[in-house]
């Protein structure tokens, strides 16, 4: 039944692809209604694979001289993923309901997007994830190159380009896996148990993990996301920081860390302190959570500080998929979902509440508006996607970064130092951001009624409240009872790091 | 062979001949008082008409390929590979012809057909050709006509310049190739292909090879020319950017497969060669350096052909520089070929398809030439409004020349750089795949800037661009076998496979 | 165990209530009202059925489910004496604070909200007995007191509620970052399990084997945490401006309350699990400690405005809690019958000292807000003058709160004082004697505030100045009658505290 996310979503962009441009309400609801089917699916299939492994879904040959199979099949991190993508899927849609430009095209853009990302999740075949992964890059450009605001053109070439390198960069390894492991398949499982040679694991796991790295936001390779993000639509950011991105770290795991688990073994010899691949992205995720922070502190534009914390929460994933125990591992895909979750609640925000109303991200500018007295929903929204995004106790982030914190201890402990670095930081860029753009007391009160009067703010519509609601609910939810996610993500994980799936 | 052999294996060739000769009977001898339009129309037609008889009698010899017990004598084959090639040929010819249809560059309507058929003609002899001699005639035949087609848009000066620089070029390489050729014969003693590959692994290989070094140079600039590898090919972007369109289209497709099929027949008959002839473990000194060869031009091309094409500001010429960096991609699976990987129908599949792609390119080019007068990028400003299904099919097809799944394109290389890898996984190959690879992440930045133009960007004119109808149909038609055939490979290799067992 | 999860109850209620006073506009405080009165009466039933229970000083009302196994969180609530006192005064002091703000003309829903919000933090983190629960109330409690500053505070409210915050995050992230270190050694997060490793030592030998000699230093991170919220010099720096800046019935709530979270804190936390440690570090411990008390005295003579006089008197009383904490914190040997007496009577003294700081300074900063809605805002020391004249009632209540204040035996600010003092001096009679020089200042600051708004002569803006009218007595009342009647008879709050006092003497290892 899964399947049928990846179905849906194409059909239905497909369709909306042919909806005339002159209907956008029509375009619209029919976005909606797969969006919310898609979300059905993914909870069904959530709520079915409790306590069971990994489930084949489809199993059909592809290509068989080649043994290219059309595998999709789910285990609990595909399960929990897929379901990030579903609840993305349906915010995405309902922060999007005011866009009247070539409404249609934006849908469709949108759907074949997420038909994308959930064949990513979902494919169990090297070729066809591979298939998946490239097919998610061409919607990307043009949603931001239609739609976006900031230097937009340069932001979509910049994305699909970078995009476009990483996995050049995983297809040359995948190629190269392919043909060492004697050309017979290119199942996940099969690769996984093809016995590589040790030595080609050395070089082709780097390749492969920082092929998909680039996507998952990894400094230094990690520059096309805050300008990306900045230059993106509301929709389409939310998508890109919360679910495209964990694209690039569920590869780095089920990919590079499935296929060549030896990648990660010690060199043997020592340099400048690193000893593995292991010590090396390790290092690279800590300096990319310390630097994201510092430099979301630093900036001026409302949503380049959210892209920047993107960076900065992408580094705590990838940190934990370095720790290599099960509790790391498992707090970063709960980061994945947590950080999904919250990314698309805070871009929401600023882009779609607070953006489309005051055309402005400049905290210079925000400052004046007294946005807590003329907006105060987008306020307290905002307060509560921060305390999330800060890791508070309650929402789901402070979790996974706790298991990560955990995890990493048990590793090295000066990575635990570094990444509360990055914590405290974060706390501090979050705390600015909300200071900034709605809580300044720049101007006395009656000033800021007389602006209202002169021009008073859209009002907030029925979709943001319920994207706003919806985004919020899930992560208090996973918050106060991880264990939702935990069961079904813990028991893949083991699987996962006792070797090549089960 | 005898006449009776010859002529039963030269009938979808006759075929050929005959629809151009009737072309240019029921034109100049019925047509004259008739409209240009309706004079193009029957014109092509029949030229279809003739490529699907060919085409027909191409599939009745079967699927059977070579025998290598009689080789010695044959001057041309059948089945195998070769039909594959000739099916190719036809279909693509055929496809060019119906570009023609609302075509205005020339009054000479039938001597145009009569002129590309007589060309496909000669690409068919090359598909199928064993023998030097037959193999030079064929090329002349394709080459000649290619010419005369480059030149027959007589209103626009850029066509003769066009024309005037592929036949100087065309002049030389053909007679590098000559000589190639007689350096060949001159140490073996024979001109067909089989006996000469026995004749230089022999024992007295060791002796030869500087001489066959050179004679292998001569002949790679020879096919080189016919391919535009780099550093012969130089009169690409101007033949691409001064032919009319179905002559342009023409030229990148079919002279591609015509002249691809030719260097995999070299490279099977040398692979047979090696394990039936002799099951040597040693690989002979003249496949290392015929490889070497290959893999020089291969880089050059891929390397030229994208980087140059960064820079273009016309679509024509862009497309001119994409084939020639293709091209580099395709040497790549000559350069390292193996019979049992089925190396030859990776590269069969890569040069069909992209020629099914090219061919729609140059539609889409031509339509939007016609309507707005010019084919730089500028052209092709707001296109999704004046024509939404032509951008469209302008976005599949350039997504699949980048090689974006899961589109035809993406199926072929990643097949192609499979079978590399697969006859040799060492660190040269490896890297070219690399390189390979990268420079495929760089054309999709010169891919998308006219994508950018034609989805994205503000255009400057809102008048819809209309296409005939027919046109229209077959641009479709390309780019929806792109997609079906990307999302189920199998359809297509596993037909070519069916020629290959 | 089994029966109504009475404590889930009375945490849910406020949340409840806050969600309803969202949604009430003009009637939020009815609302609040409402909540506090029944919350009230819940924690009341709490802390007298708890002394019923048989687990005689132990944990009573206890509830504990799964929740999270694989990182040791648990669903685990428990309330002893201790506990089961915080949370009357936590009803108490929020019933005052809601009392105290009739006036909310901005926003009272988000107000009152807030406010129920805060309370249901404060129960939360009382009953809490696993890390994760007690972490989540400590920081959930700390946004709605950072925002209730914010936006009804004073002139310089933004830094005022910038520091608050920034203090709290730091001490917070020093707990947290200790708490991991504790988990990754231990695998638990339950604070009675924990307490039960550290009493035989093993604790320590966990964190060393996992991490390291590094027992101390998480023992200072869990220090710094608690001496930030209680607040302990040097970390108190954030205190005075932010009891000033928020408006007084927020006030009410940081001094009586939110205050004796970091008291809690330590007596739950930081003692049981390191104890040991404490012990080694205990005079440097003593002497922030003494620092405090003398500190906050010293600072408050100078003050001019009678919110930051009384901030710094609250720094001051809870400095005492402080030095009889560190004082206990000595190792026994077994059987040493004095220094247990000594040792109870301190943390006896501690205890109630919690409780009647936060009722005495609770109220005292109500008749500050008392003050101030009748002068139109003025709260200097100096802008009053002889109001036992124009308001005697007035001047009669908050003169015996402020006797209470000063320890005036009889009222119940003296019991507390008089239990740690009688401990500490056997214990560490340096301390002590130096932290006599601190009652002594106290006195004299509360004299002088006595002298100056009830004496003397009348001030302009202060003729006319209206007495208590009826709905402030019957609110002021109860108040002022809890503080004679714990003053005189204090035993209704030690005798159900002291078997807690046994019990947790018996277990804590020094």
């Amino acid at each position: 039944m899964l399947a049928w996310t990846i179905y849906l979503s194409f059909a239905g962009a497909l369709v909306l692809a042919l909806v005339p441009k002159e209907r956008p309400a029509l375009a619209r609801w029919l976005a909606l209604t797969v969006a919310v089917a898609g979300l059905a699916l993914a909870v069904q299939g959530f709520v079915a694979g409790m306590g069971q492994g990994r489930v084949a879904i489809v199993d059909a040959p592809w290509v068989p001289s080649m043994g290219i199979h059309f595998l999709l099949a789910a285990d609990g991190i595909s399960r929990v993923l897929v379901l990030l993508t579903g609840l993305a899927a349906v915010a995405g849609v309902l922060f999007s309901w005011n866009i009247e430009l070539r409404t249609n095209e934006f849908f469709a853009f949108f759907l074949a997007l997420i038909g994308g990302v959930y064949g990513v999740f979902l494919s169990f075949d090297l070729f066809l994830l591979f298939v998946f992964y490239e097919i998610a890059i061409v919607p990307k450009y043009f949603l931001i190159a239609i739609w976006g605001s900031t230097r937009r053109e340069y932001a979509a070439m910049k994305l699909a380009l970078y995009s476009f390198v990483g996995s050049a960069m995983v297809l040359v390894g995948l190629l190269a896996a392919y043909a060492t492991a004697g050309s017979h398949s290119t199942g996940l499982i099969a690769l996984a148990h093809a016995g590589l040679p040790v030595s080609f694991q050395m070089w082709c796991f780097p390749l492969v993990f920082v092929g998909f790295a680039i996507l998952a936001g990894m400094w230094p390779f990690h520059t096309w996301a805050p300008t990306g993000h900045v230059a993106a639509p509301t929709a389409a950011s939310m998508l890109l920081a919360g679910v495209v991105m964990k694209l690039g770290a569920y590869g780095c795991l089920r990919v590079g860390m499935g296929l060549f688990p030896h990648g990660l073994d010690p060199w043997g010899f020592s340099l400048l302190g690193l000893g593995s691949w292991r010590d090396v992205f390790a290092l690279l995720a800590v300096v990319g959570i310390v630097y994201g922070a510092l430099v979301a502190l630093a900036q001026t534009d409302f949503k380049f500080v959210i892209g920047y914390s993107s960076v900065s929460h992408m580094g705590f994933v990838l940190l934990g998929l370095m720790t290599l125990n099960q509790i790391g591992v498992t707090g970063a895909v709960m980061q994945m979902f947590s950080h999904g979750i919250i990314a698309g609640l805070l871009f929401a925000i600023v882009g779609r509440i607070v953006y489309d109303r005051t055309h402005t991200r400049q905290f210079a500018e925000l400052e004046p508006m007294h946005l807590s007295k003329r907006l105060p929903f987008a306020a307290w929204a905002f307060v509560i996607a921060g305390m999330a995004s800060m890791g508070l106790p309650g929402f789901s982030g402070f979790v996974a970064e706790l298991q990560v914190l955990v995890g990493a201890w048990k590793v090295q402990p000066w990575w635990v130092a570094a990444a509360g670095l990055g914590i405290v930081v974060g706390v501090a860029y979050t705390w600015r951001a909300m200071q900034k753009a709605f809580f300044s007391d720049a101007l006395p009160v009656a000033h800021v009624l007389e602006q209202e009067q002169a021009h008073p703010f859209a009002a907030i519509t029925w979709p943001e409240v319920t994207g706003v609601t919806l985004l919020v609910g899930v992560s208090l939810a996973v918050g106060l009872y991880p264990r939702i996610l935990l069961d079904t993500i813990e028991p893949a994980v083991k699987a996962l790091l006792a070797g090549g799936g089960q | 062979m005898n006449y009776a052999d010859l002529f039963r294996t030269t009938l979808p060739e006759t075929a050929l001949e005959v629809a151009a000769l009737l072309v240019l009977i029921v034109d100049l001898g019925f047509l004259r008082k008739a409209m240009l339009k309706t004079r193009v129309a029957v014109a092509a037609l029949l030229g279809v008409a003739g490529c699907g008889a060919a085409l027909w009698l191409v599939l009745q010899q079967g699927t059977a390929g070579l025998s290598y017990q009689s080789t010695g004598e044959l001057l041309l084959t059948t089945g195998g590979l070769t039909a594959v090639a000739q099916v190719g040929i036809l279909a693509l010819t055929a496809l060019a012809l119906l570009l023609l249809i609302d075509a205005d560059f020339t009054r000479h309507v039938g001597e145009f057909v009569a002129v590309l058929l007589m060309a496909a003609t000669g690409g068919l002899l090359i598909a199928a050709a064993q023998d030097l001699l037959v193999i030079f005639v064929g090329l002349e035949l394709l080459s000649l006509g290619l010419y005369i087609l480059t030149a027959f848009a007589k209103r626009s000066g850029k066509s003769a310049e066009a024309a005037l620089k592929y036949y100087l070029f065309g002049g030389m390489s053909a007679a590098f190739l000559l000589f190639g050729f007689s350096y060949l014969y001159g140490l073996t003693g024979s001109t067909n292909l089989h006996q000469i590959l026995l004749a230089v692994s022999g024992e007295n290989a060791h002796q030869i090879a500087p001489l066959l070094f050179a004679a292998m140079v001569m002949i790679a600039a020879g096919l080189g020319f016919k391919v535009a590898a780099v550093p012969f090919y130089l009169w690409a972007p101007d033949t691409y950017e001064g032919a009319p369109v179905p002559a342009a289209a023409f030229i990148a497709s079919v002279s591609k497969v015509a002249s691809f099929a030719l260097l995999i027949s070299i490279s099977t008959a040398a692979m047979h060669v090696l394990e039936v002839g002799h099951a040597a473990a040693v690989k002979p000194d003249f496949l290392v350096s015929w490889s070497l060869i290959l893999t020089v031009l291969s880089a050059a091309s891929m390397v030229l052909g994208n980087l140059a094409a960064l820079a273009q500001l016309s679509v024509r010429r862009l497309l001119a520089y994409s084939a020639i960096a293709h091209a580099g991609y395709i040497l790549l699976g000559l350069a390292f070929f193996s019979y049992s990987t089925r190396s030859a129908g990776a590269v069969l599949y890569y040069v069909l398809t992209y020629g099914l792609t090219t061919i729609g390119a140059f539609g889409v080019v031509g339509a939007v030439e016609q309507a707005t007068g010019s084919d730089k990028m500028e052209s092709f400003l707001g296109l999704h409004k004046r024509n939404p299904v032509l951008a469209a099919v302008l976005l599949v097809l350039f997504l699949s020349l980048a090689g974006i799944p899961p589109l035809v394109g993406f199926w072929a290389k990643f097949n192609l750089f499979a079978a590399v890898l697969g006859v040799s996984a060492g660190p040269v190959p490896f890297a070219l795949v690399a390189l390979a690879v990268a420079l495929s992440a760089v054309s999709l930045y010169y891919y998308l800037q006219v994508l950018k133009r034609a989805y994205v960007m503000q255009g400057v004119d809102d008048t819809p661009i209309k296409a005939h109808p027919v046109t229209m149909a077959v641009l479709v038609g390309i780019a929806a076998a792109v997609v079906v055939l990307g999302c189920f490979p199998a359809l297509l290799s596993g037909w070519i496979e069916s020629f290959i067992r | 165990m089994s029966g109504f999860p009475i404590l889930t109850a009375l945490t849910v209620l406020p949340l409840v209530g806050a969600a309803i006073a969202l949604c009430s506009g003009k009637h939020a405080r009815t609302v609040a009202l409402a909540t506090t009165i029944s919350s009230l009466a819940l924690a009341l039933f709490v802390w007298t059925e708890w002394s019923r229970l048989p687990v005689y000083g132990g944990y009573g009302f206890i509830e504990q489910h799964a929740w999270a196994p694989s990182l040791g969180i648990e669903y685990h609530l428990g309330v002893d004496g201790l506990g089961a006192l915080m949370l009357v005064l936590s009803a108490i002091v929020t019933l005052m604070s809601v009392d105290a703000a009739h006036r909310v003309h901005h926003q009272p829903g988000l107000y009152f909200g807030l406010v129920l919000a805060l309370e249901a933090g404060l129960f939360g983190s009382f009953t809490a007995l696993n890390f994760f629960h007690w972490f989540l109330f400590w920081e959930l409690s700390l946004i709605p007191a950072f925002f209730l500053i914010k936006l009804w505070g004073g002139a310089r409210r933004g830094p005022a509620a910038t520091q608050f915050f920034v203090y709290t995050m730091a001490g917070s992230a020093a707990l947290l970052v200790a708490f991991l270190a504790v988990f990754v050694a231990t695998g638990s997060m339950d604070f009675p399990h924990l307490s039960l490793l550290a009493s035989t030592g093993e604790l320590e030998q966990m964190i060393t084997a996992h991490l390291g000699p590094v027992t101390l230093w998480l023992a200072i991170g869990v220090l710094a945490g608690f001496a930030v919220k209680v607040p302990m010099v040097p970390f108190h720096t954030w205190l005075p401006a932010a009891y000033a800046e928020a408006p007084s019935p927020v006030t009410m709530l940081l001094t009586g309350a939110m205050s004796k979270m970091g008291v809690y804190g330590l007596l739950r936390i930081a003692i049981p699990l390191f104890g040991a440690q404490i012990a080694q570090i205990r005079t440097p411990l003593l002497v922030l400690a003494v620092a405090t008390v003398v500190m906050g005295a010293w600072a408050a003579v100078a003050q001019k405005d009678l919110k930051r006089t009384f901030a710094y008197m609250s720094v001051n009383h809870l400095g005492y809690c402080l030095l009889g904490i560190f004082a206990l914190a000595v190792p026994m040997a077994a059987g040493d019958a004095g220094k247990l007496a000594s040792q109870s009577a301190a943390l006896n003294g501690v205890i109630l000292q919690m409780f009647n700081h936060g009722i005495t300074a609770a109220a005292l900063f109500w008749f500050v807000a008392m003050l101030q809605q009748r002068t139109g805002g003025h709260r200097g020391i100096d802008d009053f003058g002889g109001l036992r004249k124009p308001a005697p009632v007035l001047a009669g209540l908050m003169g015996i709160a402020l006797f209470s204040s000063l320890g005036l035996p009889g009222l119940n600010g003296f019991p507390g004082e008089f239990l740690i003092f009688r401990g500490v001096f056997p214990l560490a009679w340096v301390a002590a004697t130096v932290s006599v020089l601190g009652l002594l200042v106290t006195a004299a600051v509360i004299l002088t505030v006595i002298q100056k708004v009830f004496w003397g002569p009348v001030p302009e803006h202060c003729v006319g100045f209206p007495d208590l009218h009826h709905g402030e007595k019957l609110a002021m009342a109860p108040v002022i009658g809890l503080m004679l009647l714990v003053g005189i008879l204090p035993q209704i709050i030690v005798a159900s505290v002291d078997p807690t006092v046994q019990y947790l003497l018996a277990h804590w290892r020094f």
